[in-house]
Order: C-alpha cells, then sequence, then structure tokens
C-alpha cells in the first residue's frame, strides 16, 4: 500500500474529478459537490502518510515507484519525494480541501465542472512535486496549466479572457524553454530522462548557464519573479476565490520547487555564478514590489504583489547556498501556502457580499464582521511575518542567513519587515476599522459557519508552524543537507 | 523541578485568561472575564514572587523548554533564563499589570469592549512575561514583536475613532523600524557567534572584541559597534528613543489603563531591559555606548521641553516618559545598568501611579482630558490628588523619595562617565531636573490647585484638546463636565491602584538602592567592563548608605534646580499666569517648534509616508504598467511566434508531440464538458 501512496496521492483526485464530472452532469450540483469534498478529503488522507511515514534520516527519494512507461525513448514513470518535495504534496491535497470548500455556496454555475478541474488540477500538482522523469515532469507541468486557465477563463470576472490569456501567454512562453533544456539533457544523457540521472551528469560550464538560463525563465515566470510578474496580478484580480487560493498556495511553488530540483543540482556551476542575478532580482521582487503593494488600491492586487514580495525571499534564501536559506525558503513557501490562501479567502468572503474588491468600497467592517475582523487581523499580521506566526519562520531563517551571505542584502531583505507591515495595515486599517463607511458595509452579515471552518482551520495552521515549526524542518534536513553537498561539488569536467 | 513548573506558570497563567476571556468575549458575563484574567495575573505575581525569593536563596536558573526549531548547525529553543534581573523584571510586570487589571474593572465600566479589553492586557502580560524571561535573542523577538501586536490593538482599542487608528498603525510601523535594525543585530550575533542562546554568545563575545567587518567601503567597522548598533536601534523603536519616539505620544490614545501598562511602566522599559540583558555585548564597543548616551540625553532634554506646553494631561505625562526613558538610556550609555534598571522600577512604580491619577482625573471630569478646563480638583478628589502629588514629587526626585534615588545616581554615573559624549548628557539630566520639575508641577496646579475652570460649559475647549484633531471627530470619547456639575472622587476600584501604586513609589527607591544598584544583587547578571568604564566602580565609592545620600542631596544642585522647577511653576501658574502668556508671545518662534513637536511628524509624513507612496506610484505606473506590460508584454506575441518557430526547427515531433497531443486532448475534453452544461 505504501509503495503506491503517491500515485494515489495523484490518481485519486484526477480520477475523482472525472466522477465528478460524471456525477454532475445531470445537473445534481450538490451532488457533484459532496463528492469533490470526499475526494478531497481522501486525497488529503492519503498525503498524510507521506509525512508521519517519511523517513527524517535518509535524504533520498522516498516512496520511490517506477514503471516503464514509453520504453521507446526511456520515459518512465517514476515518482519519488523526498524531504523538499513531500511537504509540498501533503500542503497542495489540504488546500484542495480549502479550496473545494471556499466554493461551497459561492460557485453556483457549472458546479461539477469548477470542483473537477480543481481536483484534476490538484492530482496534477502532485504529480509535479513527485515526477521523476523530466517528461513526466513537464506533461504534468504543462497540463496544471490548463485547469488554472480554464478556472480563470470561464469562472472569473470580467476581465478574465484576458486576464487567462496573459497567463497562458506568460507560462507557456516559460515551458518552451524549459522543454529545450530537458531535449538538451535527455540527448548529453545519452537517452535519460531520468531527473536524477541528470543530476550527476557532468556538463561544462557554457552548457550549464545555457540551461540555467532557460530554466530560470520558465521557473521564473511561474514563481513569478521580477519582472515577469505582471501576469499574476491580473489573474488573481480575475480568478474566482478558490483559483486564487490555489494559485498563490501551490502554483506559485511550482517555479520554486524548479529551482531546487533542476537549476540547483542539474547547474550548480551555473548556480553560483550567475546567484547574484537571482539574487539582485529577489531583492527587487522584495523592495520595489512592496512599494508598490502599497499604492494598490484593489484588495486582491495588493496581496497578489505582497505574495511576489514573499516568493522573493523564497528565491533570495535558495540562492545564499545555506541551510538556512534554503530551509527557510522552503519553510516560507508552505506558509505562505497557509496565509496567501487565508488572505486571498478573506478578501473573498467579503467580495461576495459587497462585489468589491475596492479597498475605498469598505471601511469599518469590523462593526458589522467582529469575528471575521479578528481572524483577518492574524492573517494580516501573518502576512507582515509577525512572530508566533508561520509567516515569522521563513522571513526570520531567510533573514539571519542573510546576514551571514552578506549585510547588505540581509538589510534589503529586512526592509520588507517596514514595507510588508505598512502595506498589510495600511489596508486593514483603511477595510476593517473606522467608521461604518456606506451602506454595504452596514449590511454585512459576519461569517457562517462554513468560512469561519475554513479560516479557523488555517488559522491553526499558522499558528501551529509559528509556534512549534520544527515538525516542518526537520523533514528537510537531510535533503538539504545533500543538496547542498551536491551543489558545493563542480560538474565540470 | 518544582520551580520550573512555577516558571512555566507565571507566562502561562495570564495567557489562559487571556484566552478564556478573549475567544469568548461576547459570550461570558463581565464579571467571569475580569475574574479569570486577574486571577491570571495575580497567579503569575505570586509566583513571581517566589522565583524572586527563590533566586535571592541563589538558584539561577537557565535552560529550555522545547526546540523551536533546529536548521544546520543551529538550533533556536524556547526557554527560560531566572536571575535577578528577570525576577526584577517579572515582580514589576505582574505587579503593575495586576493594579491595571484592578483599576480597569472601574476605568472600562461603560466601556462595551469591556472583555475584549481585559483579553488585551492579559495578552500583554503574557508578552512581555516571555520577553523577559527568555534565555534567548529569539524569543526576545518573539516577546519584543507580541507586546507591539498588543500595543497595536490596545492603541486602535477604540477603532472607530480615526486617530487612535492612525496611531496604532504609526506605532506599529516605526516600532517595525527599529525592529528592522534589532533583526540585523540579531543576525550578526548569530552569523559570528554561531548561536543565539545567551550564557554562550555572552561567552564568545570577547573573542570578537577586535574583529572588524567590511560593510561600507573599504573601512573596517568594529563587528561588536555594528552589532550593538543595531541592537539599539530596536530598544530605540521600543523605548522611543529619539528619532523613533514619534509614535509614544500618539499612542495616548489608547484607553489610559494601558498608557499606564504599556505605554510608561512595562513595554516602553524593554529596550532598557535588553541593553541591559546585553551588558556583555554592549561593553565591547565604546563608541556604541556613546551613541547610546547621546541618543537618551537628546531624548531626556528635548522631550522633556515639549511636556511644557502640553495641555492634555495624558500628553503631559507621555512625554515625561519619553523624557525618563531617556534617562534609564543615558544611564546604560554610562554602563551603569544597574541604575538604569534601578530607574526602570522605580519609574515604572511612580509613572504607573501618575498615569492611573491621570486616568482618575478624566474619570471625574467626564472624559475631558484638557488640564485648561480643570483646577482645584484636591477638593473633590483627594485620593487622587495625595497620590498624584505622591508621583509628581517621587518623578521630579525629591530626596528619600524613589525617584530621588534613582535619577541621582543617574546624574551622579554621568557626572563621573568620561566616555565621549558624557558630557552633553551630563548638561542635558541636569537641565532635565529642573524642565521635569516644571512641568510635573504646572500640570500638578493646574489640576488640583488654582481656580476652577471645569463646568464652564460650551464648545470653546473643543477646538484644543489634544494637539492634533485634525481627524478627531465629533463622536469621540471627550465630553467634559456640564455647566454646574462637580467632579467627583473615583469608585475604589480605581483609587486602591492608585494606594498600592504610591507606596512602592515613596519607599522603593530607600529600600532598594543598597543591594541593587551598589550590592551584588546584579553579580554575574550585569557586566562592566570596570577598566574602560569606571563610573559605576567610582559612583559605589561615594555611597555611604541610602539615609546618607538623602541628606546630602539637600544641599547638592539637582535638588535646587528640582525646588527651582517648582517653585517657577507655581509663580507662573498660580501666581502670575500672564508670564507664561507673555514669553509665549516673546519666543513664539520656539513655542511653534515646540508645538509642531521639533516637525518630526510633519517631516515623516512628508519624508517617509509620501515618499513611499510616491515611489510605490511610479515603480507600479512607470514599471509594471509602462515598461513591463507596455514594451515587453506588448511585443511579446511578435516574440512568441519567434520562439515558437525556433522550437519548430529543433523538435523533432517525439517528446513535445506526447505533451501537446495531452494537452490538446485535455484542453478539448474539458471544454466538451464546459459546453455540455
Amino acid at each position: 500500500m505504501s509503495n503506491y501512496l503517491l500515485s494515489l496521492a495523484i490518481w485519486i483526485p484526477i480520477i475523482g474529478g472525472l466522477a465528478v464530472l460524471v456525477a454532475g452532469s445531470s445537473g445534481n450540483d450538490s451532488k457533484a459537490r459532496g463528492l469533490a469534498l470526499l475526494v478531497a478529503i481522501a486525497g488529503f488522507l492519503v498525503a498524510i502518510p507521506l509525512w508521519v511515514g517519511f523517513d527524517k534520516a535518509n535524504g533520498g527519494m522516498q516512496f520511490v515507484e517506477l514503471a516503464n512507461w514509453i520504453p521507446r525513448f526511456n520515459i518512465n514513470y517514476h515518482l519519488g519525494v523526498d524531504g523538499i518535495s513531500m511537504l509540498f504534496v501533503v500542503l497542495n491535497s489540504f488546500i484542495t480541501i480549502i479550496v473545494v470548500a471556499a466554493g461551497w455556496e459561492v460557485i453556483q454555475e457549472k458546479v461539477a465542472q469548477y470542483n473537477a478541474a480543481f481536483l484534476i488540477m490538484s492530482g496534477l500538482m502532485n504529480g509535479i512535486f513527485s515526477a521523476l522523469d523530466g517528461v513526466l515532469f513537464y506533461v504534468f507541468f504543462e497540463a496544471s496549466l490548463i485547469p488554472l486557465y480554464l478556472i480563470i477563463g470561464v469562472w472569473g470576472g470580467p476581465n478574465r479572457v484576458y486576464a487567462a490569456f496573459k497567463f497562458f501567454l506568460f507560462t507557456l512562453f516559460g515551458s518552451l524553454l524549459l522543454l529545450l533544456a530537458l531535449m538538451y539533457l535527455f540527448i548529453q544523457s545519452g537517452g535519460s530522462f531520468s531527473i536524477l540521472d541528470w543530476h550527476k551528469l557532468p556538463i561544462s560550464l557554457g552548457a550549464q548557464i545555457w540551461l540555467f538560463l532557460a530554466f530560470l525563465v520558465a521557473f521564473a515566470v511561474k514563481v513569478p519573479m521580477w519582472p515577469v510578474h505582471t501576469w499574476l496580478p491580473d489573474a488573481h484580480v480575475e480568478a474566482p476565490t478558490g483559483g486564487s487560493i490555489v494559485l498563490a498556495a501551490i502554483a506559485l511553488k511550482l517555479g520554486a520547487y524548479g529551482f531546487l530540483r533542476f537549476s540547483l543540482p542539474i547547474a550548480p556551476d551555473a548556480s553560483h555564478e550567475l546567484s547574484g542575478l537571482v539574487i539582485a532580482l529577489s531583492l527587487i521582487a522584495v523592495v520595489y514590489i512592496g512599494f508598490v503593494a502599497l499604492v494598490q488600491a484593489d484588495m486582491k492586487k495588493l496581496v497578489a504583489y505582497s505574495s511576489i514580495a514573499h516568493m522573493g525571499f523564497v528565491t533570495l534564501g535558495f540562492f545564499m547556498f545555506s541551510s538556512m536559506g534554503i530551509e527557510g525558503a522552503l519553510v516560507q513557501m508552505v506558509s505562505h501556502g497557509f496565509v496567501s490562501g487565508a488572505m486571498f479567502f478573506c478578501i473573498g468572503v467579503m467580495y461576495d457580499r459587497v462585489h468589491s474588491r475596492q479597498i475605498a468600497d469598505y471601511g469599518g467592517v469590523v462593526n458589522t464582521m467582529p469575528k471575521f475582523a479578528a481572524l483577518f487581523m492574524l492573517f494580516s499580521m501573518a502576512n507582515a511575518g509577525l512572530p508566533a506566526t508561520s509567516g515569522f519562520v521563513g522571513e526570520f531563517m531567510v533573514i539571519l542567513g542573510a546576514v551571514k551571505f552578506n549585510f547588505w542584502v540581509a538589510v534589503a531583505a529586512a526592509s520588507s519587515m517596514v514595507i510588508g507591515a505598512a502595506y498589510t495595515l495600511w489596508m486593514y486599517k483603511r477595510v476593517i476599522f473606522g467608521d461604518v463607511a456606506n451602506h454595504h458595509v452596514a449590511e454585512l452579515t459576519d461569517i457562517n459557519t462554513r468560512e469561519f471552518a475554513i479560516l479557523g482551520v488555517l488559522a491553526i495552521c499558522t499558528l501551529w508552524m509559528g509556534l512549534y515549526p520544527l515538525p516542518f524542518t526537520e523533514v528537510m534536513h537531510a535533503s538539504v543537507t545533500d543538496l547542498l553537498r551536491h551543489v558545493a561539488i563542480s560538474k565540470i569536467q | 523541578m518544582e520551580m520550573q513548573k512555577l516558571y512555566l506558570l507565571v507566562p502561562l497563567a495570564p495567557l489562559f485568561g487571556a484566552i478564556v476571556a478573549g475567544l469568548f468575549c461576547r459570550v461570558i458575563p463581565r464579571w467571569v472575564a475580569h475574574t479569570v484574567t486577574i486571577a491570571g495575573v495575580a497567579i503569575a505575581f505570586i509566583a513571581s514572587v517566589v522565583i524572586f525569593r527563590d533566586v535571592q536563596a541563589g538558584n539561577v536558573f537557565n535552560g529550555s523548554v522545547y526546540t523551536w526549531l533546529t536548521s544546520g548547525d543551529y538550533k533556536f529553543e524556547v526557554g527560560f533564563l531566572i536571575d535577578t534581573l528577570t525576577t526584577t523584571m517579572m515582580l514589576v510586570v505582574t505587579f503593575v499589570s495586576l493594579m491595571v487589571h484592578i483599576y480597569t474593572i472601574g476605568y472600562m465600566q461603560e466601556d462595551p469592549g469591556y472583555n475584549r479589553f481585559f483579553s488585551y492586557i492579559s495578552l500583554f502580560t503574557f508578552s512581555m512575561l516571555m520577553l523577559v524571561m527568555s534565555n534567548n535573542f529569539m524569543q526576545l523577538f518573539f516577546g519584543w514583536e507580541a507586546v507591539g501586536l498588543v500595543s497595536y490593538l490596545l492603541i486602535g482599542f477604540w477603532y472607530t475613532r480615526p486617530t487612535a487608528i492612525f496611531a496604532n498603525m504609526k506605532a506599529f510601523l516605526v516600532n517595525r523600524v527599529g525592529d528592522f535594525g534589532f533583526i540585523l543585530g540579531i543576525g550578526l550575533v548569530l552569523a559570528h557567534f554561531g548561536t543565539l542562546d545567551y550564557a554562550e554568545a555572552f561567552r564568545k563575545a570577547p573573542e570578537f572584541a577586535g574583529t572588524t567587518i567590511n560593510i561600507l567601503g573599504s573601512a573596517d567597522w568594529s563587528l561588536m559597534t555594528v552589532t550593538c548598533i543595531c541592537l539599539f536601534i530596536g530598544a530605540m523603536g521600543k523605548s522611543a528613543q529619539v528619532p523613533l519616539h514619534v509614535w509614544l505620544p500618539d499612542s495616548m490614545e489608547g484607553p489610559t489603563p494601558i498608557s499606564a501598562l504599556i505605554h510608561a511602566a512595562t513595554m516602553v522599559t524593554a529596550g532598557i531591559f535588553m541593553v541591559a540583558r546585553m551588558s556583555p555585548l554592549f561593553e565591547l564597543s565604546t563608541t556604541a555606548l556613546s551613541f547610546v548616551i547621546v541618543i537618551g540625553a537628546i531624548t531626556a532634554l528635548f522631550m522633556g521641553f515639549l511636556g511644557i506646553i502640553q495641555n492634555d494631561i495624558k500628553r503631559v505625562v507621555a512625554y515625561s516618559t519619553l523624557s525618563q526613558l531617556g534617562y534609564m538610556t543615558v544611564a546604560l550609555g554610562a554602563s551603569a545598568y544597574s541604575v538604569a534598571i534601578f530607574h526602570l522600577m522605580t519609574h515604572a512604580f511612580f509613572k504607573a501611579l501618575l498615569f492611573l491619577a491621570a486616568g482618575s482625573v478624566i474619570i471625574g471630569m467626564h472624559h475631558d482630558q484638557d488640564i485648561r478646563n480643570m483646577g482645584g480638583l484636591r477638593k473633590y478628589m483627594p485620593i487622587t490628588w495625595i497620590t498624584s502629588l505622591i508621583g509628581s514629587l517621587a518623578l521630579i526626585g525629591t530626596p528619600f523619595l524613589s525617584g530621588f534615588y534613582s535619577k541621582d545616581s543617574i546624574i551622579e554615573a554621568v557626572a563621573l562617565s568620561h566616555i565621549p559624549g558624557a558630557g552633553f548628557a551630563y548638561f542635558s539630566v541636569l537641565a532635565g531636573v529642573f524642565v521635569t520639575a516644571f512641568y510635573s508641577f504646572r500640570m500638578y496646579f493646574l489640576v488640583f490647585h488654582g481656580e476652577e475652570r471645569f463646568g464652564k460649559a460650551d464648545d470653546d475647549h473643543h477646538g484644543h484638546h489634544g494637539d492634533h484633531d485634525d481627524e478627531e471627530t465629533s463622536h469621540d470619547h471627550h465630553h467634559g463636565l456640564a455647566p454646574g456639575q462637580k467632579p467627583h472622587e473615583t469608585p475604589w476600584v480605581v483609587t486602591l491602584p492608585l494606594v498600592l501604586l504610591a507606596i512602592p513609589s515613596v519607599v522603593i527607591g530607600y529600600l532598594a538602592i543598597g543591594p541593587m544598584v551598589f550590592g551584588d544583587y546584579f553579580k554575574g547578571v550585569i557586566f562592566i567592563d570596570h577598566h574602560a568604564h569606571p563610573a559605576m566602580e567610582h559612583l559605589a565609592e561615594h555611597f555611604h548608605g541610602a539615609a546618607a545620600m538623602g541628606v546630602h542631596a539637600l544641599t547638592s544642585l539637582p535638588f535646587f534646580l528640582a525646588l527651582a522647577g517648582v517653585v517657577v511653576s507655581w509663580f507662573f501658574y498660580m501666581k502670575r499666569p500672564d508670564i507664561p502668556a507673555a514669553i509665549q508671545r516673546r519666543f513664539s518662534a520656539i513655542y511653534t517648534l515646540f508645538e509642531n513637536k521639533y516637525y518630526f511628524d510633519k517631516f515623516n509624513e512628508v519624508v517617509f509616508a509620501g515618499g513611499a507612496r510616491f515611489l510605490g506610484k511610479v515603480l507600479w505606473r512607470g514599471g509594471d504598467v509602462g515598461f513591463i506590460d507596455g514594451v515587453i508584454v506588448n511585443g511579446s506575441t511578435k516574440l512568441v511566434s519567434m520562439i515558437s518557430a525556433i522550437t519548430r526547427a529543433f523538435q523533432t515531433g517525439y517528446v513535445y508531440h506526447y505533451a501537446f497531443t495531452m494537452i490538446i486532448g485535455v484542453f478539448v475534453l474539458m471544454t466538451l464538458w464546459i459546453n455540455r452544461a
């Protein structure tokens, strides 16, 4: 059983998603919803043993599955997770439940298709995190674009077609370069698509640089890093709440994960060579994007920009080549899944009632939604990196790691302590505090049980990870140590 | 083992109260909320007393509770360091907190947020205890930010008041500027000492006394100087030192009990505590100590000046707090750490007393805070009057009262210090004595003596309560007495804490100075390099007991300065009120400067807040929308077609084919399903 956990984590949501389509085909929305929730829970249940049964001492791949897929090209159905990827399979499966619950009453049109899209995407994303074969990875990587594209394009806001197109264009552009890189590696390795083989493959510095740049473009678009980030705010603004949650909580992590699975181990020399570039782009994301977030009038855009700034910490952490940096970045990725997911859900809660995302349309929400205001405060503080919330842990580790790396890098990174607090709390002040601003706010009803449950669960996760992050980091140690050891050895022969 | 459970009980008991009162604030009746929180804090206080006695018996504890995180070779733990410095802080925090909890029953009586308020102040007590009991920098930072959070919540407690929600955001952000420096300091400690554990870091620190790092250009910077200044920037934010002091006067928007607890007695002294705790690090850098003493001296004197022209009763006390925090900082700079902690303690009692007394006056005046509308209150509020007098006398340093011992020790220590900046600091703290006495008794006379100016009705005072009413709206909490209405003494829950705080305000200095400042109390806790910074050693030679010190002071300069301050304020405000008015006209330029608080707020609003918004707009409109989307993405269609042309040339049809077919397949499938519904 435990040998097929990864396959189950991938295929339960995908097949379940197809079943939801069938179940909802007769127009029976509640049946589709119920089944979707069951599938999501089942998907999460099979993911839990990955964490519980994970061997912390082993830095290599675990729960490995290997079968021939297309023998002619030596393409295999090869799955496995290490301390770097395992948490994301669990996180993704968990967020899927949140997403299905988030759309429960809100989505009234094409309910089955909506839920199916999310479930299928969840399975595909689990595939990305566990694929050890280049082609398998690429297929999952590309296929996951489609449901998200549809979610934005079908259930999105008024400008959804433009946003979906921009999203598709940006990411497709990146993927084509990724494909090129994979092809090159296939040829260089003498016909292997195994990512683990590629890790061991000696490559000249020149080739490494080209590979690195191809990966950089592919993954930077997904993260997204400055300057290829402009699709994200548009995509978020148009996406339905669930789409935003998945986009922020999981989809952004795919690019960052790619750096650790491809860029660093396959092109370690180029990674060192070009680390300055990535760090510069990361710091621009942290500082520049922070200022941009400050002046946003649309709450979703503001949180989208804050996501980019937070992801800047992730890429910054990776390229300092220290365990504090990489583990801090991984922690930041998981935490960002909880916190930004919750932030987008909070905005969705208000949007469902007032049908506006403009900060100016709110004010004094605390008067009518006190429970909501309290929870939103918690997530805002987590977004601003307050200790005892998960948002603090990753930033703290990356900043501390950065001080050792270079003092001025740390200064730039630490400036987010001020800017991040400024844009988050300024938004909170304008939206939540004050007198009731207009009749829309006056008519608001506080969150219902379903909304409270979703935010409550995310709040527990946020606090748990803030107060006791050890269970999250101890599973990473062995793999991160192995990765660092690997990256330290030159591949140039 | 028993003691260790007790250590845990101290922070957890208030936390429990906070959780109960907070989570169920809409369900439970008021008496449950205040009972459970007061019980929690009372338990913490009693446990603190027991721990204090245990530590006095020689049982110092340093151990971890649980491992928070490990990464690489680094280990971060949550743990306690229980020594005399910790127990002093624990006693001060839990005692003042207990008084404030009791007081709140009376003060917040009519407030709909009663339960929420109790939850917050208990949560604050928990956070502050975690801060002072920590045995490592990480947990210190945790407590540091947590008290900042609760301060934010409490300043904005009346969340519909525009001034309050502006003030709380300002407080949080200014504190974050300090924390920005603080976290870099912590990072330097970790990067060079390899640990965030106090004991280990302090042990390793001397090895790095001569280490230099390359920060700017080719100049070598002393590691310890950079580290200590970074850490001190954190203290400047929390302990409101110039130029990061701007948040504290505005924090008076919060209810008065928290002004006493957080913005006078405990949280704002966290920076002082931190530097005293870090004495083994600061002693390694005279440059950093000079920086500390100069910042402290500027704060002590120049913030005192502003206290003179305030008319809001709470703001007078707030500027007095800023000035006194400057005194403590000066003491730190002079390597008189024990004196700083001693002043922290005495100040906690008399300043909490003054704030709570001010709150009592505010209740008596029906929420009118303008001292120009008061006068002659001693007749109507005798307990508040007497306790305020005691607090004021303690504050200005009347011999034998607590403030005298701590403030006089600071002045003497600075006089004996020879680090750069000590001369200026000596002048500042000396001049500050006159200023303190002047503004304290200006307020005292205007409130409790002279003509009864209340009940004169009408709106003429509505234009000038507080000094930035620009945003003030009509429905704030300032009501004032109706014509003919008299102030009244407040209920016992309000006056009891005043009396209980007045007692230590009188006696604690006399009792504690011997052991705490000149004895072995802080032995092994506070480290002073007597060779480089001999001020404390010399000071000890001059000390011949508390009684002798008091008698000797009657013929010393600070005493006459304080006396002069009282007499002048009496003459100005009781005898010849035309004189201050004339001075104000004569020196209108200086008056305007004071009234605008040296233009710090205006500067910050224009340069930092305005600048950040301007920069944001430029980067967004110009960078994101203009350049990236406008130039690059618009041209991307071309680019994409170009790249796909290249890939077409490259690809042999095999792999790409598979992937592409699948994408199209899923795409078609999904589209089909969607179109069906």
